[in-house]
């Protein structure tokens, strides 16, 4: 077995498995794009209930968040490993950020008799059900995401604290930086379905 | 070859021994192998299950079970036969042990993600078998899981569809693997209009297995909710549409029996130009096709859906779509006629199981057109017909080429070779078996006669007792085969290279293969199926 870093076809692998992981998501925003044409008055009802500044909070949170995984690469291009930790750790630490923002957020919702099979939403507007439905599941392998993607990208911290990954062989980096991207950019378009509906 | 050089000896990652050198294995070719012994055993036990379902129908009334266990018997022989024997077969065995060898490649391009995809499919089928002993009992929805019973049975529905959802990531990964190993380890000779068609077809399958499976898995995470949490997605009383469950089932379940046939075309395509002994016809026309077929395939899931209550649109837009897809199909059955014509024919039994195929899928094909044009679809939805039909498609096709496979990779594989006249006796069992079996169910679905139904009307009898006989024919014929593929093993291992006469690079290593697949750099040839020198050989 003859070794060779092929790190393109580290890159294709990855993407490829980034494709998929869109088309999950994409089968929740079909479901999203069938219920809104049903109901659209109702999901802007359900919308209007949901905390904007958290929302936004959470956006900027997690673009920031993106910038820092980025620039931890450029830093291990350079070399620079102590800043590259430093990057990747605040990274993390705004992916814990969103976490208990989500927290938050869901707990008020619950403490409003908000949530599945509610009675809430059992006695309202089927519409309204099916919104805060979407929501809840939506949001929620959202979440799921985003505590992977901290995950990988404690991997990769440890990895680069262990001198596994340099400024000649980084792809584990690229690839859960790639991952941490990619979660981001699910919120990117959960954030207008949900909280921006007019 | 001494006995000590070939991959079943020499294990990779060197220096490991005993257990670990198999359980712990980057090497695709003794991954392919533990596939093989897993999936021959879900396979059989499938076919069990199905005979027995059959001796059930032989007669009206009950005959040896009752009916919910026959609930239970459809579905679990449909989830093991589609996701632990159709779906993985061909590719997870002979992708895995012959792409890599086809590129002129020493390895998949992430072995221990190969790895993984074999425990995950382990683990997905215990969890299977888990299910089945857990709580009120196996699943009685139908493989397709319709809601809202699926939501509301009390069978372990949860259960099974996280099996499902786990045997869906080995799939996805495998694909990722083929599709990465495809385009970053080919031989730097090998362009890519001289890659073998098998491999072309894996490829494709491929491609479908990454971006519809994804979509299953959301189907089933939603089911899951559902059960667990009430929320509604699908319930009509709290706003839901249960239409969309079957548009996203079928989104995948559709490209999935792409997945089941493309790799086994892959398989005829190979088989017919070495018996042969001439060229494939249209090698570029088949390579289209076969990426026109995953991707028109991906585009005629509501066909499924004619009868569910969706806009006549629809109706007409997916019974279009469907029609344009069989046009593919055809165009390689034609090749392989055509690869046949003025060829030197040599029978063997893969070539014989090959020709069962060519003949049972163009049936089954024609069979599909019926119930791919709504209007006479509506006649035979959900009768027995359309079980034939998908029979004669994905047994009668990919069944019999998984077969055929089986019959002209053995030798190669391990380096043995077994009897002829049993696989012959029971390849024509199989296919005689075959049509005595299914056949009287296309004629009794036109008659009326209700899919998964325990009993039926007085009418219905006769053909039913017939086609139980056809059953039995064809699990012996199924049987005698792969018994005597099995008892080869205890023979000498005294397989030449090249038993067959093959053009592809397989043939040029030793059978059994070495670890590294490649002692000497493969000789790539300007055209894969180029036969001129073994045609000249044999002249000698």
């Amino acid at each position: 077995m003859t070794t060779r870093i092929d790190t393109a076809g580290a890159r294709i692998g990855m993407w490829i498995f980034l494709y998929s992981e869109i088309i999950l998501f994409g089968g929740l925003f079909v479901l999203y794009a069938v219920y809104f044409y049903d109901y659209p008055e109702l999901f802007a009802k359900g919308g209007k209930e949901l905390n904007r500044i958290i929302g936004s909070l959470n956006t900027v949170v997690l673009l920031v968040s993106s910038f820092t995984v980025a620039a931890s690469i450029a830093a291990i291009q350079r070399g620079r490993k102590g800043q590259a930790m430093t990057f990747l750790a605040f990274s993390i630490f705004c992916g814990l950020v969103f976490v208990v923002n989500k927290y938050f957020e869901w707990g008020a919702k619950i403490r409003h008799d908000i949530y599945p099979n509610s009675a809430t939403l059992q006695d309202g507007e089927p519409g309204l059900n099916i919104f805060f439905g979407l929501y809840y599941v939506i949001t929620g392998l959202h979440g799921l995401h985003v505590i992977i993607g901290m995950a990988l990208l404690t991997v990769s911290l440890v990895l680069v604290m262990r001198d596994r990954i340099t400024a000649s062989r980084y792809v584990v980096l690229e690839n859960s930086g790639l991952y941490w991207h990619l979660v981001d950019l699910i919120w990117i378009f959960v954030f207008p379905l949900f909280y921006l509906v007019l | 070859m001494t006995a000590a050089q070939s991959y079943l000896e020499q294990p990779s990652p060197p220096g490991r021994t005993g257990w670990k050198a198999w359980l712990l294995t980057h090497d695709h070719k003794r991954l392919g192998l533990m596939y093989l012994w897993a999936i021959l055993f879900w396979f059989v036990l499938a076919a069990i299950l199905g005979l027995l379902m059959r001796t059930e129908l032989m007669s009206a009334g009950r005959t040896i079970m009752g009916p919910e266990t026959y609930s239970s018997m459809f579905t679990l022989h449909g989830v093991i036969m589609i996701f632990l024997f159709g779906i993985p077969a061909i590719p997870a065995i002979f992708g895995n042990f012959f792409l890599p060898i086809q590129l002129g490649a020493d390895d998949v391009f992430f072995p221990r993600l190969n790895l993984l995809s074999w425990y995950l499919f382990m683990f997905g089928g215990g969890f299977a078998v888990f299910s089945l002993f857990f709580g009120d009992g196996f699943p009685d929805t139908g493989w397709t899981f319709y809601v809202p019973f699926s939501i509301s049975s009390s069978g372990n529905v949860s259960l099974t569809v996280t099996a499902a959802f786990i045997l869906g990531m080995s799939s996805m990964l495998t694909g990722l693997n083929f599709v990465t190993t495809f385009h970053r380890m080919r031989d730097k000779a090998m362009g890519l209009m001289k890659i073998p068609l098998f491999t072309w077809s894996v490829y494709a399958t491929a491609w479908v297995q990454i971006l519809a499976t994804p979509v299953i898995a959301i189907t089933f995470v939603l089911v899951v909710l559902e059960r667990l949490l009430s929320i509604g997605l699908f319930e009509p009383d709290k706003g839901g549409d249960p239409l969309l469950y079957q548009h996203l089932f079928w989104m995948y379940s559709h490209p999935a029996v792409y997945i089941i046939i493309l790799p086994a075309m892959g398989v005829i395509s190979e088989i017919i130009p070495t018996f042969s002994h001439k060229s494939i016809f249209g090698y570029k026309a088949i390579v289209y096709s076969s990426l026109a077929i995953a991707i028109a395939g991906s585009l005629v899931w509501a066909h499924h859906m004619y009868t569910s209550g969706m806009s006549d649109v629809s109706v007409f837009v997916f019974s279009l779509l469907t029609f344009l897809v069989a046009i593919p199909s055809a165009v390689k059955v034609f090749s392989w006629v055509s690869t046949m014509y003025k060829g030197s024919i040599e029978m063997s039994p893969p070539f014989f199981l090959t020709l069962c195929f060519i003949y049972l899928f163009t049936v089954g094909g024609l069979t599909g057109l019926v119930i791919g044009a709504a209007g006479t679809d509506i006649h035979v939805h959900d009768t027995h017909f359309v079980v034939a039909h998908f029979h004669f498609v994905m047994l009668g096709g990919t069944g019999f080429a998984f077969f055929a496979a089986l019959h002209y990779w053995w030798p190669k594989m391990f380096g043995v070779m077994y009897r002829n006249r049993p696989a012959y006796i029971g390849a024509v069992s199989a296919a005689v078996g075959f049509i005595f079996h299914f056949v009287p169910m296309l004629i009794l679905g036109m008659q009326g006669m209700p899919r998964r139904y325990y009993d039926y009307l007085p009418q219905y009898e006769t053909g039913n007792f017939l086609a139980g006989f056809g059953a039995y024919l064809l699990v012996f014929g199924l049987l005698l085969m792969l018994l005597n593929l099995v008892l080869s093993l205890r023979g000498p291992r005294t397989a030449p290279a090249n038993p067959w006469g093959g053009a592809t690079l397989e043939w040029s290593v030793p059978s059994p293969p070495p670890v590294e697949n490649f002692t000497d750099p493969p000789n790539i040839k300007d055209f894969p199926y180029d036969f001129s020198e073994i045609v000249g050989n044999s002249k000698k």
